[in-house]
């Protein structure tokens, strides 16, 4: 599974919305239907899953797909 | 004139039953809802029993986000109060969204979801926990979640009287209509605390049974062998609506809601005085408020709790508020079946008193072999009785000393 697809399998499963749903551009607020609370958690869960942590200012960058990815990939998360 | 307050829809969910219908039949069949606890690992606690709530399925109410981030005394609330919207075929238009209220009581709240995320801070840290942690704690979020789900806008309030957190909701929500602040209202009783913390905790107090060997004679109200109450869980919602509103859009009416007592008994944080002249009070002030008198009274559905204590001094209370006709009036305690669902209690055990007037048959108090010392009323034991009855009392008191009444009769048009 790339890495792509483990992230979209997570908000898939938190945010309780489908793969067509999930495209990478997909903003978690404006797409997916998102409040700041669920965020805060789906970002948790990324942490618990990839072994890394967000530290606040960069939790604010995050707002779609393709931002926790990107970060994620910084990180040397493959 | 006071308006006058009518119940229209009832929902449920108690250790004997999913439902109004499967607890109803539960009750006047002397089922007992008790049983091992399952939802911890009790072995090392003095009481390993309770009154559990059974293949609840929360996804034939909310969605997979909802089972996960909300306590189960909120999914309980939502379930039952989608059952009693339902049975009163009542959806929230618009034109009286602003008029339709929520009380919902709660001794604890989310003491399941604290448990947990506390055992979380202390092994992975602050950073670990969620934040639907405190919603899903606070005790008013039932409430607030049943005004969210279903639109309601009225006042909005919850009761957090220990054991008669579901009584002083449905009196709370019965005098926000009497005072004119709502035509509807969506009130009851909802608690999911078999935890390890509750379960210690009353058990430190030695108010828990420990007839672990027996689960379901463990609750045996106003018996000699009576040891103590056993802990439940569940949830009674009832939809209360002004008489002239519900009239006006052709509801069924179930009964009347006429009265309303709330006393404290200024004594002791646990314990009810000798004699409970509080609990008398209460019942005094509840058949006054309904215009009534203590001989018109046919049915009490006792607080019952199967505590050495509770039991003589509510059945002392009941016979010095109503002297010669405490011997005539129908005592029973569906305690002995359900256990005890603390916050819950007052709204399942309203509507058992509803149904008891509707259906014309009083549930049982099951387990009384031989009545305890100074325990002589007619306590219905063991057996349901068929009765046409006009009156119904709840009577529910809570730590800290809350008495907490209710009175229930048959409609009829004229007051």
């Amino acid at each position: 599974m790339t890495l792509e697809e483990k992230v979209i399998n997570i908000v898939m499963e938190q945010l309780d919305v489908t793969k067509e749903e999930c495209v990478l551009e997909a903003s978690f607020i404006d797409d997916l239907g998102a409040d700041s609370l669920d965020i805060v958690e789906l970002l948790m869960e990324m942490e618990e899953e990839f072994g890394i942590e967000i530290a606040d200012e960069e939790l604010e960058k995050i707002t779609t797909i393709k931002d926790v990815v990107d970060f994620l990939k910084q990180k040397g998360v493959k | 004139m006071k308006r006058r307050v009518v119940v229209t829809g009832l929902g449920a969910l108690t250790p004997l039953g999913n439902s109004v219908d499967e607890s109803w039949e539960g009750a006047i069949a002397g089922k007992s809802g008790i049983g091992p606890i399952t939802k911890f690992d009790s072995s090392s606690y003095k009481t390993r029993i309770a009154g559990e709530v059974k293949k609840f399925d929360p996804l034939q109410y909310v969605n997979k986000q909802e089972v996960r981030r909300y306590d189960d005394f909120i999914l309980y609330a939502l379930a039952a109060a989608e059952m009693a919207l339902a049975d009163a075929k009542l959806t929230i238009g618009s034109e009286f969204s602003e008029r339709t209220g929520v009380i919902i009581g709660s001794a604890i709240g989310g003491l399941a979801t604290l448990e947990e995320e506390f055992k979380n801070l202390l092994n992975a840290g602050p950073r670990k926990i969620s934040p639907f942690a405190v919603p899903a704690i606070l005790a008013n979020l039932a409430s607030g979640h049943v005004s969210i789900r279903f639109g309601a806008k009225g006042p909005i309030n919850c009761a957090v009287t220990a054991c008669a957190a579901g009584t002083s909701a449905i009196g709370d929500a019965y005098r926000t209509i009497t005072c004119g602040d709502a035509e509807v209202m969506i009130t009851g009783g909802t608690e999911a605390a078999v935890t390890q913390l509750a379960v210690a905790g009353f058990g430190s107090m030695r108010a828990l049974s420990v007839r672990n060997d027996e689960p379901q004679k463990a609750s045996r109200p106003f018996d000699k062998d009576r040891d103590g109450f056993v802990i439940g869980e569940g949830c009674g919602i009832v939809i209360l609506e002004e008489l002239s509103f519900a009239l006006n859009r052709g509801a069924r009416i179930y009964a009347e809601l006429a009265g309303y007592g709330c006393t404290s008994d200024a004594f002791h944080m646990a314990a009810p005085p000798p004699g409970h002249e509080g609990a008398a009070r209460s019942m005094r002030a509840a058949i006054k408020d309904a215009g009534l008198n203590p001989a018109d009274i046919d049915y009490i559905n006792a607080h019952g709790t199967s505590t050495p204590l509770n039991d003589l001094y509510e059945t002392q209370a009941i016979k010095s508020l109503f002297g010669e006709h405490a011997k005539k009036i129908m005592v029973s305690s569906t305690k002995s079946m359900t256990g005890h669902m603390l916050g819950g209690t007052g709204g399942a055990e309203a509507i058992f008193a509803v149904k008891a007037l509707h259906e014309g048959i009083i549930p049982p108090t099951i387990n009384l072999d031989n009545p305890g010392e100074e325990c002589d009323l007619d306590y219905v034991p063991k057996v349901a009785r068929r009765r046409e009855i006009s009156t119904a009392i709840s009577n529910t008191f809570g730590f800290g000393g809350v008495n907490a009444v209710l009175l229930f009769k048959k409609y009829s048009e004229t007051r």
